[in-house]
This record gives structure tokens, sequence and C-alpha cells, in this order.
């Protein structure tokens, strides 16, 4: 059972790590042009100059 | 109007042919000082166009920034301030793509967008903490025992509170001001069912209990937030499209100064100011006007379909649309003080009628909240005999019935449903705008038109064109082709693809308000007003000198679908009334040839408001569909309403539903829509009932565990999501 005390605390860790991704992708606006995004993947012109988006 | 073409703007996608673009990245630093301009783009679809539209206008000097949004099909632009707006939908329109200006402070006025942000990140966080203690929670159904189960009730008590606290908030603040008010509503039993679950699970542990509810806690959060989420989704994405129609009216007039016409705000005019209104502009004030002639389409404000003349002092009214020559106006009333808010104003008198209207959702919820409140005390009571005062397993069946008959299908079975049923309608190219609109519409059981603008166009179309004489109508031709007079703008349609001799006419020149006139081969011609060319008779007529005068004659044309919806209707029982501020001599026709035989014309606003209110007096719920700004009192009177996207901004914030299309069959489409979430709602709503028929009885006797509860929860909230999926 004492790999319990290892076990625990990983799987609540990679938990907040999922959480606190979450919270970074709605606070940096993530989530307001879904279509475009999907769009603007597929644009080869930001590859060598990544873009924070906010214009 | 180009925001009707939101929904066939999929076909024509200029960006998909691009090709060459630049390479300079697309989305600049914005620099200081820098003006902000939004821009709706209704023709925008692909990822094409995402960057013809940010390279093309990053290659016009002065512009800083460009960010194209393609879910909202919208612009953004930082440019320098002396970049005026309509040199970029300028240089879009030569991109190919129709741009239209957004005002910026109708749209930041909509906040929508935060609550919907803020009910995301508490559900995101219900989420993971549901998830890890509904893992810990499998460990001690499958059997962990003693200090085990203990240690994970502790790690559950852990996780869970602070997320019923930071999650559950919602709740919370609307039972507490419900109760403050002495009134009950859905979210009392859901707090209180939350918080009891977690002080007793939080009381188990601390005592070695056996049985913690914290997983349950939190599902129920989670499926509870899932609701309120899609709820406020589908209100934000009906609102911002509404708040961007608005938007598309920039309020700005030409005011007339010292050094000529200047374009100010209509919010900075004062009394007395003289404003220049050139043709095909709306009057921004009341007024009179102190120079120039002109016709007047009044179709807005009352219903008249044909063009009224003006000249120097008559009486304008803002709302008007100014036809044929520039015209100056003297302001008499600005603003607040316009006949049109006047108007405005009787809408929200009829606004607070509509409000009382009491929603399935309420309805369920009002029965519902004292009934689980009965049982759950009932249960405590009835255990406390049995056991003779044991408070803490009496407490524990209270608890486990609050919990198991918690609505988490109640408070998914409306939202979800009318999620399905709003992108139903939103693809159908319908904006519900009112919460309760949906179900007002399924209650349906007549039909009233406005004809101007609502069954029409509002657009003339010249009728017997194959009696006139080829030579009088290559003529008119000549003459009307000088003209952006809508009488003339038909009759050059209707000359289109007929074989007109050709005939030359010099000296054209058009006298605003009256008609035009020219010279053919030495001899005087006009087109215009009967009395203004000089023959007999009325409407518009061509005088040739030598020649009989020719008269034409105009009807408005159809909006599409209409036929098609009135036999539809006609097929469903459904009574259809025609209400219209237009003279008798232009309604009767038009509702003989459409078989109407229930119509009224040359009524006034608040005479319609008064037919509607007999209506609703009669029993009957009046779905009311105009456009006109002489609508807006029926509109807000009637049972649901529904308004063209062409209608002006105060007659679409009256009406409950926008039609975006301008095909008027949808209007059938919408009904069926509107039916068959009903009847989802419905069936959801027995489905709880069914499944709390089940459920009491097995907590009441004490045989619910945190397992079942569990079960029993995911299963009921996962039948009516389903079942919404049905609506269509």
């Amino acid at each position: 059972m004492e790999v319990l005390a290892f076990l625990i605390p990983v799987s609540l860790g990679l938990g907040i790590l999922g959480l606190l991704a979450f919270w970074w992708t709605l606070r940096s606006d993530q989530y307001d042009d879904p279509d475009g995004d999907s769009a603007r993947i597929l644009r080869d012109d930001f590859d060598d100059h990544p873009d924070g988006g906010g214009a | 109007m180009s925001s009707t073409d939101y929904h066939s703007g999929l076909a024509a996608c200029p960006g998909c042919d691009a090709t060459a673009l630049a390479t300079q990245s697309a989305a600049g630093k914005a620099k200081q000082g820098d003006q902000e301009i939004a821009l709706s783009l209704p023709s925008m679809h692909c990822a094409a166009c995402i960057s013809t539209v940010e390279k093309g206008l990053l290659e016009m000097p002065g512009i800083s920034g460009v960010r194209v949004n393609l879910t909202r099909k919208r612009a953004t632009v930082h440019a320098a301030p002396e970049i005026e707006v309509d040199s970029i939908t300028d240089a879009l329109a030569r991109l190919g793509y129709d741009a239209q200006p957004l005002d910026q402070a109708t749209l930041s006025a909509d906040q929508s967008d935060r609550a919907a942000r803020d009910l995301l990140m508490r559900l995101g966080v219900s989420g993971f903490a549901m998830m890890n203690v509904m893992l810990l929670s499998v460990a001690v159904w499958s059997g962990a025992s003693d200090s085990t189960r203990d240690l994970f009730h502790w790690i559950s008590a852990a996780i869970a509170l602070p997320t019923i606290i930071f999650a559950g908030k919602p709740f919370f603040v609307n039972a507490w001001s419900a109760l403050r008010v002495a009134r009950l509503n859905m979210d009392v039993p859901i707090s209180l069912g939350i918080l009891l679950a977690s002080g007793m699970s939080l009381f188990e542990t601390a005592n070695a209990g056996h049985h913690a509810y914290f997983d349950a806690a939190l599902s129920l959060t989670f499926f509870l937030l899932a609701g309120r989420y899609l709820d406020q989704r589908t209100r934000t994405i009906a609102r911002s499209a509404a708040t961007e129609l608005a938007a598309m009216e920039t309020p700005t007039a030409l005011k007339v100064t010292e050094d000529g016409p200047h374009t100010v705000a209509i919010s900075d005019l004062a009394v007395g100011d003289i404003v220049l209104v050139r043709p095909g502009a709306r009057m921004p004030v009341d007024g009179v006007i102190s120079k120039g002639q002109s016709d007047l389409d009044r179709a807005f404000l009352t219903g008249e379909s044909d063009p009224i003349p003006c000249t120097e002092g008559d009486v304008v009214r803002a709302g008007e649309v100014n036809l044929s020559g520039p015209l100056s106006v003297r302001a008499t009333a600005v603003g607040k003080d316009t006949f049109l808010h006047s108007l405005a104003d009787l809408v929200s008198i009829a606004e607070e009628a509509k409000s009382k209207y009491n929603s399935l959702a309420d309805r369920a919820a009002g029965l519902y909240a004292p009934v689980v409140h009965i049982f759950a005390l009932a249960g405590f009571l009835t255990w406390m005999s049995i056991t003779g005062g044991d408070i803490r397993v009496s407490l524990m069946i209270s608890v486990s019935l609050l919990i198991i008959t918690c609505p988490c299908a109640l408070g998914l079975a409306v939202p979800a449903v009318s999620t399905v049923a709003s992108g139903a309608l939103f693809r159908n190219g319908f904006l519900v705008k009112h919460a309760t609109a949906l179900e007002r519409l399924a209650d349906v059981d007549r039909v009233v038109f406005d004809k101007t603008g609502t069954l029409t166009l509002g657009k003339p179309k010249l009728l017997s064109a194959n009696t006139i004489d080829p030579l009088d109508f290559a003529l008119a031709r000549a003459l009307a082709t000088a003209s952006n007079h809508p009488h003339s703008l038909a009759l050059v349609e209707a000359a289109q693809g007929r074989d007109l001799p050709f005939v030359t006419v010099t000296n054209i020149t058009e006298q605003p308000g009256f008609g035009i006139s020219g010279t053919w081969e030495g001899k005087r011609i006009a087109l215009g007003r009967a009395e203004w060319v000089g023959a007999g008779g009325a409407g518009t007529t061509l005088a040739v000198e030598g020649r009989e005068a020719t008269h034409f004659a105009y009807r408005d044309r159809l909006r599409p679908g209409v036929e098609d919806l009135i036999a539809h209707l006609r097929g469903q029982n459904i009574p259809i009334t025609l209400l219209s501020g237009d003279t008798e001599a232009n309604v009767a026709p038009f509702a003989a040839s459409l078989g109407l035989t229930d119509w009224q014309a040359g009524i006034l606003p608040d005479e319609k408001a008064k037919v509607l209110e007999e209506h609703r007096a009669a029993g009957s719920r009046v779905l009311m569909v105009g456009d006109g700004l002489n609508d807006t009192a029926a509109l807000a009177t009637a049972h649901v309403s529904i308004a063209p996207a062409s209608a002006l901004d105060a007659t679409r914030v009256a009406a409950d539903i926008v039609l975006m299309s301008p095909d008027v069959s949808r209007i059938k489409d919408g009904l069926r829509i509107a039916k068959s979430a009903r009847r989802r709602i419905l069936e959801n709503f027995a489905v709880a009932a069914v499944y709390n028929c089940i459920s009491i009885p097995i907590a009441f006797l004490g045989f619910a565990t945190p397992l079942a509860a569990a079960i029993a929860m995911s299963t009921s909230s996962i039948v009516v999501s389903l079942n919404a999926l049905r609506t269509r």
C-alpha cells in the first residue's frame, strides 16, 4: 500500500497540471475564435515568427 | 442590407481563389494613439480569407494591425487616427469582401462574454475535482476500509470543499437572492443539497464513517454548471449577433456649419442645427426642411409603400429615408425627444407584461422545490421516530434524499434542448433573442403580418409592362436612368430584356419630389407625378408633347417565400391577419392576390397594438411579424414576435426573434423546431419524474449508497442530453 503515497500525489499533480493548462488557455483568449484558429494552423507564414495573437 | 446574407455568404468566397499573397506578418504591433475600427465581414469563411483580408489591409499605409475573427466574421483594425473608415471598406471591396463598419461603443457594451468565460472556468475546476474525487471514491466503493478509506475521504474533502465553494458560487448567490425575498427557485434545493451533502460528508469523514457524498456533490455541481453554461452560451451567440446588427447602424449625421458639412455623432446634435441628408440616407432628427426638394420613404414609420414628395417647410421625422434629392433639415427634436423614440417607449410598457411569462423550467421548479423539501423533511422525521432519535442516521437519509432527487436532469432538461433548438434555428436564419421566446413560439395559434417590408420588400415592381407602347417605354426608360427614385429603378429593370426602339433624349434634369424632364426630337418630355407633367389622373405618368400620356402602375414586390408560408399556415389551420398602415388602394389587391380575407388598411401604430391586445384578451396566442417602427408596439404586445433583419434597430429590439434570412418561409421551420423543442423538454421532465419515482422510495428506505446516487445521477443526465439532440 506504500505505493499509494506516490501515486495519489502524482495523479493529483497531473490533474492540477491539466487544470492550470485549461486556466491558461482561458486567460489567453483561446476560445474566442475556434473557427479562425483551426484555419490559421494550416498557414505557414507564422512558422518562423510565432504570433501572440492580439492585434 | 448586407446583414441579410450571413447565411448565403458561404457560396461566394473570393479569398478561396486568392493567390500570391504577401508574406509579411499579418498582425503588426498597434501603435500608441491609433484608433480601433471593428468591421463586419459576412462573406468570409476560410483560411485564405483570413490571409487575404489581413495582408491586404496591412499593405495600406497607416494601418498598423489587423486581426480577423472568423467565428464572428469580424475584423479589428488598428489604424492611424487620420484614416477614414470608408477607405478601409473600399480597400476590402477591392479584395472582394463586403465590409460594414461596426459601432465600437455598441459592441463593447456587450458584457455577456465575460459571464460565459467565468462559468467555463468554474465548469473546468469542478470537472477536474469531480474526476479526481471519483477516482478515489471508486477505491472506496471497491472495498477500501478502515484507515485507507478514511485517508481517501480526507483527500476527497480537501479537493471537494474548496471546489464547491468556488464552483457552486453562482447557485449559492441565486439561492440567497431568492430566499432573501422569501421565494423558492431551482437554486434553493440545489444549494441546500450541495451544502448539506458536503457538510454531512465532512462530519462522516471526521467520525470515520462509511459513506461520504463528496463525489455526488461535485458531479451535481458539474452537471448543473454544464447546463448553466449551455444556457449562457446560447444567449451570448444570439445577443452578440443582435448587437452586431445594432452596431451596423453607425449613428452619424452630416452637420452643416460655416465651413461645410461635417460628420458628427447623432448624440452631438442639438435643436436648431442644420443637418444635410443625402439621397439614400435616413433622417437623424425630427425637423423642418429648410432647403431642397425630394421624396420620402415613410414605410418604416407608417407602413405606406408609396414615396411621399416633400419640399421646403415640410415636417420630417427621424427614421424616414430621403430618396431623390439632398435635403437640409433644421432639427426641432433630437435624440430621446424624437418621434422614433416615443415609439420605443410604447415598447418598454408592453415588454413588462411579457416578462411575466412563466417558462416551463420556472413552472417545473415551482412544483419541484417544495416537493423535494417536504420529502427530505419527511424522511428525517420518519427515521427519527423509527430509530428513536438517532440524528446522524436520520440526517444521512434526508441528505441522500436531497442528493438523489437533486435536479441534475431538470437542470439540464431545458438548457440542453434550447441549445440544440437555438442552434437549429440559427442555421435557419433565426436569432432567438428572448430567453422564453422559443417556448412562446411553440404556443402560436394565430399569425398577424405587417405588409410593407415584411410580406413585401418595399421595392416596387412595374405592372403591365407588356401593354405599354414600346416608344413610350423607351422614352420613359431614357428619363428613368437618370434617377434613383424607386419607381425609376423599377421601370429601368422592367425595360431590361425588352426590345425597345433606340431614342436619344437630351437635357435630362431631375426635379426631386416631382420627376424627370428632357428633350426628344425637339419636344419636351417628362416623367413624374401626373399633375407635374401636366396630364390627368394620378401616379407616375409619362407626358410627351403631341402624344397621349402614359400611366405606369406599380405594385410592391413580394418577399421570397410568402406564398409558401401562407399555404403552410392555412394547412395548419392557423388564422392569418394582415394589418397595414398603407392605403386601402394598395392593401386590398395585395390581400386578394394572396387570398387573405382578414385585413385592415390605414391602421395607426397604437391601433395595431390594440388589435393585438384584443386577440390576447380573446385567449389566442399571436405571432406578430413586422418590420416597421409602427409595428413596434404591436410586436411587444404579441405573445411572440419576429422582425426581419432589414428592420430598424428599434423594431428589432422590440421583437423576440430576428429573421436574418430574406426568405420568410423559414418561419414555418421556426414554428416546427419550436414545437419539437417543447416536446423534448416535456419528455425530459417525464424522464426526470420517472427517475425520481424510482429513486425516492429507495433513498427513503435508506438503501441509497453514494455509488447508487452517482450512477442514477449520471444516467439521467445522459438520457436527457441525448434526448435533447433529437430536437430538429
